[in-house]
């Protein structure tokens, strides 16, 4: 550990809440409809877009048309990604497969495309040998924005249901789909995808260079239009990367100043999010309060995998090899990670990206010691609350409040009421089932590949020992919690041949895995926004001097102690069984 | 529903042509004007012929005259166009094994030329595979090491290989962010030109 290793942390959390508190400000005017900055820009634009698509904005939608609405879209999106996946040769034409890439197994397709829907990128292909510009441009960057657009969406109308005051009005889905793309998605991706760019990262259409290196070597590098995508990919939380090692891809991440942005752009709109969502019902302190205490988890788990990573692994210290700093040497567990990097800039990033449902890696987290890994499985077995997806994560850790102050009413005695209104039966029976339905999956999931045949073909060979079983559980609990990282060993496709000419997939994990992503993040959302309906419609009576406050310390505790303990009675047992005995041993397998 | 669905199709179809062509084309148009040598992965020429990307690390396969790039788990090793991670657990008996063969291949290169170099030395860059297979970066310690070797065999000053090596070496990212780094491409180019 070294003292520029902590600073990265700090200062990370610094700039984060420096950025995050002008955007909240900023997304609290586009929802409420109030003039911003970008108006001139894009209301015309945005104007042009409702009457594209016969949309009339100012339509209220009670719970169920917004859901309606959101499931179709999504319906939609789906078909048209599967479509352009399943053609990918059919548009040679347009020059943008230089590669002449073709699809990959129709499974293989149905894996991708719900993954890419549901804000997962959870990618059993690898970008560069299967997929065509075209694909990458048109399919997966569009649900890029789009699963983004979708998550804020269902956040947005799920505060409008908590501070609604009369009637059942959530918004209106279009309206607050077309605003999130225009006034915050595209603007900000340009601008970073033009950072990334001015830093290294590519942006091109042309053909893979083939080359002798100085020494006579013979390779290729492959391109693309790396920045444009990266740029949303991180944005919108997302993490599918252009490329198979994702952002420790030199393309993808060029330097250590690209990490730091790159680490901003996944848990700037979360942040912002939180902090809007204060705005939006009138009590900003609400909004710090939960800011707090995500942010305390998110520094202990940041610090945990960092002393981790630094301290080296079991493999390394058998072999002899020396892990201390040394001058010149950033020591640690370098297994999977980049230079330029370094322990903490990787540490770090895999923290951020797996506290959101980002799931873009810099560092190959099925290197990452026991512990170091096992912050990556905590992180997901909080369901994903800290700061968590653009959108989920608030509406999830909303969800959680909700919770606490049922709790708290209880052990105080009270009705629970959460600002003024009354949580009942009905609220949280949605809730829980809301909460539960995610780790539901993940264990179902795991457990079925666990003891099939068919779904340990998908354990690497060299995965012996609890990192089979690790491999297995965490493939199926990032795929439900949407967020897409992997202990990458975990292979639901084989390349027989280089270059992608029949790129095939274990049929069990890309159906499984599918299934396990669209349940997970189709279910919650519907339980949410039933959740605003029904809190819509609920009187608000004021504050009385019995009433459980939700803006102070206190309250922070509880939540945090509610979050941990859900997801330690959910998960302790399976997490036993793979990163804590690894980390707890320093025996080889 | 009916409404639900050609507004559905209708919003597809027209944010595709937005989002999934409109963005990044103008994206890729502004780049290609403002940066062309960023966005065309800043490709390194040598009498007209490409040889490498200054960003992307190449294999020099253990020639002594070259600074040696980071192990790679690719197949053929360093190949830019199929990155992989080596996915080799923290407690795997195959990640000790891969991890002894690469400290022993590093000695066995540089230890001829450094007596004095123990498998303690070893930096953990030159030991552990890098997460791209094609870190275009080694340690600062790591090319120290090297230099001697290189030195030796191109029958330079060491004073002048360390002076290059300063001159390819990397910062951190604003001072703390990242590790420094040596770009072993564009210093072996270097080191062509000079002998």
């Amino acid at each position: 550990m070294t003292f520029l290793g902590w600073l990265t942390i700090l200062a990370f959390a610094g700039i984060l809440t420096a950025l995050a508190v002008p955007l909240g400000r900023y997304m609290a005017s586009v929802y409420a409809g109030r003039p911003t900055v970008l108006d001139p820009l894009v209301r015309s634009p945005e104007r042009l877009l409702y009457r594209l698509m016969r949309v009339d904005p100012d339509r209220a939608q009670d719970w169920k048309a917004y859901a309606r609405s959101l499931i179709v879209f999504s319906l939609a999106g789906w078909l048209l990604l599967y479509l352009i996946l399943r053609t990918q040769t059919l548009w040679d034409f347009s020059g943008l497969n230089p590669q002449h890439f073709h699809s990959g197994t129709w499974d293989l397709s149905f894996n991708t495309t719900s993954s890419f829907m549901t804000n997962t990128n959870w990618q059993y292909y690898s970008g560069e040998t299967t997929l065509s510009y075209f694909s990458q441009m048109a399919g997966l960057t569009v649900q890029n924005f789009l699963s983004a657009g979708v998550g804020i969406a269902v956040a947005v109308a799920l505060i409008r249901g908590i501070v609604g005051r009369s009637g059942r009005s959530l918004g209106n889905f279009w309206q607050d789909l077309v605003r999130t793309v225009l006034y915050v998605l595209t603007p900000i991706s340009f601008v970073i995808a033009l950072v990334l760019v001015f830093q290294g990262s590519i942006q091109n259409l042309s053909h893979y260079v083939s080359f002798n290196g100085p020494s006579g070597i013979a390779n290729t590098i492959a391109m693309g239009p790396v920045a444009s995508q990266e740029a949303i990919k991180l944005l919108g939380t997302n993490g599918g990367g252009f490329f198979n090692t994702n952002s420790a891809h030199p393309f993808e991440n060029p330097t250590g100043f690209t990490n730091l942005i790159e680490m901003l752009a996944v848990l700037l709109i979360p942040a912002a999010l939180i902090l809007m969502y204060g705005r939006m019902i009138g009590n900003r302190r609400q909004g710090y309060t939960i800011y707090a205490t995500v942010m305390v988890m998110f520094l202990a788990g940041a610090a945990v995998a960092y002393i981790a990573e630094a301290h080296g692994s079991p493999a390394q210290h058998a072999a002899g090899l020396h892990t201390a700093v040394v001058h010149g040497s950033s020591g640690g567990n370098l297994e999977g990670k980049e230079q330029r990097f370094g322990i903490a800039g990787s540490a770090l990033f895999d923290v951020v990206t797996t506290v959101t449902s980002c799931g873009a890696v810099n560092s190959a987290l099925e290197s990452f010691t026991g512990i170091g890994g096992a912050v990556p499985f905590a992180n997901l077995s909080a369901s994903e609350v800290i700061f968590g997806g653009v959108g989920t994560g608030l509406y999830s850790i909303l969800l959680y409040v909700l919770l606490a102050v049922f709790i708290g009413g209880l052990m105080v005695g009270r009705t629970p009421e959460f600002l003024g209104k009354k949580i009942e039966a009905r609220e949280i029976k949605l809730v829980a089932l809301g909460l539960l339905i995610t780790p539901l999956a993940a264990l179902f999931c795991t457990a079925l590949a666990t003891a099939s045949r068919a779904g340990r073909a998908s354990i690497s060979a060299a995965a012996t020992g609890p990192q089979g079983f690790s491999e297995t559980f965490y493939a199926y609990l990032s795929q439900a919690n949407n967020n897409g990282s992997a202990f990458a060993g975990y292979t639901g496709y084989n390349q027989p041949n280089p270059g992608n000419l029949g790129a095939h997939g274990v049929t069990f994990a890309n159906l499984l895995g599918g299934f396990d992503m669209l349940v997970a993040r189709y279910a919650p959302i519907l339980f949410a926004l039933a959740v605003a309906g029904a809190l819509a419609g609920k009187r608000v009576s004021p504050a009385g001097l019995g009433t459980m406050r939700t803006d102070n310390p206190t309250f922070a505790v509880l939540l945090i102690g509610v979050i941990v303990l859900v997801g330690a009675l959910t998960f302790f047992p399976a997490l036993l069984l793979g990163p804590i005995v690894q980390g707890l041993t320093t025996h080889l397998y | 529903m009916k409404r639900e669905v050609v507004t559905s199709a209708l919003g597809i179809l027209i944010l595709t042509l937005m989002l999934g062509l409109a963005y990044p084309l103008l994206v890729t148009g502004v780049s290609q004007l403002a940066f062309p040598g960023n966005a065309n992965g800043q490709l390194i020429r040598d009498q007209g012929r490409v040889v490498g990307s200054k960003i992307i690390g190449q294999n020099f396969g253990g020639n002594p005259r070259y600074f040696q790039s980071r192990p790679s788990a690719t197949t053929p090793p360093n190949n830019a166009a199929a990155t992989t991670f080596s996915n080799l657990g923290p407690n795997n008996v195959a990640t000790e094994k891969e991890i002894s063969a690469n400290i022993s291949a590093y000695l066995k290169l540089n230890r001829p030329y450094d007596s004095a170099l123990t498998r303690a030395e070893v930096p953990v860059d030159a030991a552990n595979t890098s997460g791209s297979g094609i870190d275009p970066g080694i340690s600062v310690a790591n090319a120290d090491i090297q230099a001697h070797r290189v030195a030796a065999v191109r029958r330079l000053p060491m004073a002048e290989v360390t002076r290059l090596i300063r001159t390819y070496t990397h910062g951190r990212g604003l001072g703390f962010s990242g590790e420094p780094g040596v770009d072993v491409l564009e210093l072996n180019l270097a080191l062509e030109r000079l002998t």
